[in-house]
């Protein structure tokens, strides 16, 4: 009981560490940052960055951990790998969310194909959309698990494939490329961005630590009753 | 079953040519199945003329060529998301898959007849959709062939691999399209890139690589959709 409520202790501290990083980040974004040439439009880049990078950190995790599975063969490691690719498709939806904000305030527009990285993030959060369809219509075994962590392999590899992709396909598409050219961040800003990521990254982790355990106390719960029954 | 059959009789040629020749039997097999029944090819070859011409009526006069080569990208897509649907139908229908991965080769040589198979599948299709692209809308380059042709493999490739997982799957119809089509957005890219930008060298190249890479990567985990 006591190793089964180990990640829990793990799952409160990071949720406390996650509240207070994110209050100092949403203070430090407000009163610390100065307002940039564009705005205050420019606030949202503190949070819609740091989820982006958590999205893609989360899945990272999950292709990890994955490969463990597949490599070691390590029970467990698809459940890992399974909640990583699940909190990184909910960043996901929050950076395109703040992403089609940001597009809006800045450009007038909720959605730019110019607009190259959200354009990436459309096609992999299409792609890992569709890993829970694969899953959820594989009968649960080590079929389901192989299956879904070569599909969460193919992530990793069709993340920078993409890029490319759409680096390519600006030049078709926009002839005159959309340069962004900012003002070079000040120290106090690159200040901000950094607890804001910290605060993101601890929150992933958090909402990680509290689903992991969930899931396994799920597995434990059935077990129990397939016993009892 | 008789290729089945046929192919533990080369237990024990191990080697690059034993690989290749379980390659080249399975890839003959799926050939012949295709041959004697003939159900893919004249559904693909009439999928891409019907996509076609609803094409016709759907680009408003006045509609550029480059719309229309962007268009043949889609029908060629379409066709091939057609094909793979049936990748593992024999296998599936006849209860031979059980027999496939019983059999003494490697499960990557599996992968690679189907990929094979499904090229030439592809391959027979798409010349009759230039040769009715160039007859119905515009001037086909070889700049076009050589990214029809690198195309085809990417999706090749990529195709068997996740048809297999889609073959796992209740929904197998249904979840072919979604596995396929995100991870198709690269070909698209490199194939309409190369059709109509003036600089193909690079298109044709980034075709190349997503080949290599997912080929690869296909290759290699292959075994693990299959196995149980």
């Amino acid at each position: 009981m006591k190793k089964l409520l180990a990640p829990l202790d793990n799952a409160v501290g990071l949720a406390v560490l996650a509240t207070v990083l994110i209050a100092v980040g949403t203070a430090m974004t407000f009163f610390y940052a100065p307002v940039d040439v564009d705005g205050l439009n420019q606030k949202i880049f503190y949070f819609h960055v740091p989820i982006a990078l958590t999205a893609y950190a989360t899945f990272g995790w999950g292709a990890w951990k994955a490969l463990v599975h597949l490599w070691k063969k390590k029970p467990g490691a698809d459940l890992e790998s399974y909640v990583a690719i699940h909190q990184g498709t909910i960043f996901g939806a929050l950076t395109l969310i703040t992403g089609s904000i940001w597009a809006k305030l800045r450009w007038g527009h909720w959605w730019l194909w110019g607009e190259k990285e959200l354009v990436l993030f459309l096609i992999i959060f299409l792609f890992y959309c569709t890993y829970f369809m694969l899953r959820y219509s594989i009968e649960a075994g080590p079929r389901r698990a192989n299956i879904s962590a070569v599909y969460a392999l193919f992530g990793v590899i069709l993340i920078p494939i993409s890029f490319l992709a759409i680096r390519l396909a600006t030049n078709y598409i926009h002839p005159v490329a959309f340069t962004k050219q900012g003002p070079q961040m000040a120290g106090s800003q690159f200040a901000t961005f950094l607890v804001c990521l910290a605060a993101m990254w601890t929150l992933a982790g958090a909402l990680y630590r509290l689903e992991l355990l969930g899931k396994r106390l799920d597995l434990k719960i059935r077990e129990l009753r397939e016993l009892v029954l | 079953m008789s290729a089945a059959a046929g192919m533990s009789g080369r237990r024990g040629r191990g080697g690059l040519v034993g690989y290749l020749g379980d390659v080249a039997t399975l890839a003959a097999k799926d050939l012949r199945i295709e041959w004697r029944a003939r159900d893919t090819f004249p559904a693909m070859a009439l999928f891409v003329l019907s996509t076609m011409t609803i094409f016709h009526f759907a680009l408003p006069s006045g509609s550029s060529d480059r719309a229309a080569q962007g268009m043949l990208w889609v029908a060629i897509l379409f066709t091939a998301l057609l094909g793979l649907t049936r990748t593992y139908a024999p296998e599936r229908e006849q209860g031979m898959f059980d027999g496939l991965l019983l059999s003494p080769v490697d499960r990557s040589a599996i992968w690679l007849a189907k990929v094979l198979a499904t090229l030439v599948f592809l391959a027979a299709v798409e010349v009759v959709a230039l040769l009715a692209f160039w007859l119905f809308f515009a001037h086909v380059g070889g700049a076009m062939i050589a990214a029809v042709v690198l195309a085809d493999i990417g999706l090749c490739a990529v195709g068997a691999l996740v048809a297999a997982m889609a073959t796992a799957s209740r929904s197998r119809e249904l979840i072919l399209p979604l596995l396929l089509l995100p991870l198709s957005v690269p070909v698209v890219v490199g194939a309409v890139g190369a059709s109509v930008d003036t600089s193909t060298g690079k298109y044709l190249a980034f075709l190349a690589l997503y080949d290599a890479i997912f080929s690869l990567i296909a290759w290699g985990t292959f075994e693990y959709v299959v196995a149980e």
